[in-house]
């Protein structure tokens, strides 16, 4: 059988790219999706790329800004985002710094929400109801809906231009299967943004991830970012 | 005795064999060191995994398998990894058996605020939110006073974390648990008075005829 031959839905396989001319597709002032959890699961070789091209501008949705020496935390220093969504910014002094100036516009989401608002923009939810946030300074400025009694807070769906997600292991087709705690927000971050980059740590045959461990399947990914040796590790 | 020694060991006789639970990063991560032999707890960490436990050795480490605070920990077999949509519906859908939390302020309403000081420190909230809303039981585990203020007050100053009740305040001083009618003083650490513990809480504290030694690690 030819393998080459099945098509993503769009009639392309995933193209592997390098991390430069991954990076180059961004412009200044994207919104980006970007995977991890404190830099854990979080595309360190496309987010070095980005600071090495001095982009600008950038919306960038994530969990956390990491610290200042790791993951999305670099992009900070190098003052490459205009606004940062996240839930969490403690560890990085530089974020809250450039937020106090006024330099960089910080939105700070409970990591729950995030994942929903997430999940919902590429599930093509309208938003989600949830508990989390009521009564404090989350809720202001959002509606509120009373279901059964209990009231619950309107969050709106996110997307983005790009989602920059790590993976353990990509195919040739671009499944995705993901390693313990570097899941968190990637699966969810591939299914919301209008153009996914993945980068994965090793690309296998097709076939070597079986249907059951693929986490993020193959139809949702555009580019998978080359090994920076050939044959991996 | 050390005061987080003190909370951590107290805290740990609060969780049942069998129980999922979620602890925060710093004075709750200790409570795992304290659980009474034979008691076997699932310990979730929010960034996706049910079956926390310490590397086991130094030089096991895996850059993929880190806490909360991206430090590194191990797994018990049987664990699982799942994203973060599925990990906060653990937490948020109640099944989770209880979290434990630090805290900055808690008031007779039982309301937390352990996430921000405007103006001061605004590190965000991360999951805190979302774990006292839906946690079944909320544990706070903090220090009875933050330079000698009380940090158990009539009414929170700072924002609120959650408008949830919390179910019960451990400190190296004393046990309180929030009820619909106030803050109920439960225990009073050994060599503690009531008196002392009531004059180091600015909250009014209801005092029964009964209140108990808390048992503290040996």
């Amino acid at each position: 059988m030819n393998t080459s031959a099945v098509r993503k839905a769009d009639g392309r396989l995933p193209k592997a790219v390098g991390v430069e001319r991954a990076a180059e597709m961004i412009p200044d002032g994207a919104v980006l999706m970007i995977g991890g959890f404190m830099g854990v699961g979080s595309p360190h070789r496309l987010i070095a790329e980005l600071v090495r091209q001095g982009r600008k501008d950038l919306t960038v949705i994530c969990n956390d800004t990491s610290r200042p020496d790791n993951g999305i935390g670099l992009l900070v220093v190098a003052r490459a985002l205009r606004k940062v969504v996240a839930s969490h910014i403690g560890t990085n002094p530089e974020t809250q710094k450039q937020m106090i100036a006024g330099d960089i516009e910080v939105e700070l989401v409970p990591q729950g929400t995030l994942a929903e608002q997430v999940r919902a923009g590429g599930y093509g939810l309208g938003g989600v109801l949830t508990p989390t946030g009521i009564g404090t300074p989350v809720e202001d400025g959002k509606q509120t809906i009373v279901v059964d009694g209990k009231t619950f807070l309107v969050e709106k769906p996110l997307r983005a231009d790009f989602a920059l997600v790590a993976a353990k292991r990509a195919d040739y087709r671009g499944n995705l299967e993901y390693e313990m705690t570097a899941r968190n927000f990637n699966p969810l971050m591939a299914m919301a943004a209008e153009t996914v980059i993945a980068e994965p740590v090793e690309i296998v045959p097709t076939g070597v991830i079986a249907p059951d461990h693929v986490v993020t399947p193959h139809v949702l990914v555009d580019y998978i970012i080359q090994r920076s040796r050939p044959n991996g590790r | 005795m050390d005061d987080k020694i003190v909370i951590a060991s107290r805290v740990a006789l609060e969780l049942a064999p069998g129980e999922l639970v979620n602890l925060g990063i710093g004075l709750p991560t200790l409570v795992a060191n304290y659980l009474p032999p034979g008691v076997e707890v699932f310990f979730q960490s929010e960034n996706g995994l049910v079956g926390v436990q310490p590397v086991p050795e130094i030089g096991l480490e895996d850059e993929f398998l880190t806490d909360a605070g991206g430090s590194p920990v191990g797994a018990v077999p049987g664990a699982c990894a799942f994203d973060s949509a599925f990990s906060f519906g653990l937490i948020r859908g109640g099944h989770l058996s209880a979290t434990v939390l630090g805290g900055l302020e808690v008031d007779e309403d039982g309301h937390l605020a352990n996430w921000m000081v405007p103006g001061k420190m605004v590190p965000g909230m991360g999951g805190a939110m979302d774990l006292v809303t839906g946690a079944k039981r909320v544990i706070v585990a903090m220090t009875h006073t933050a330079k000698g203020a009380p940090k158990i007050i009539p009414k929170c100053t700072l924002p609120l974390t959650s408008v949830r009740r919390v179910d019960l305040v451990v400190t190296e001083l004393a046990v309180i648990a929030p009820t619909p009618e106030g803050l109920v003083l439960r225990e009073i650490a050994p060599g503690v008075s009531v008196e002392q513990v009531v004059k180091m809480t600015a909250a009014r504290l209801i005092v029964p005829a009964d209140v108990a030694q808390m048992p503290v690690a040996a």
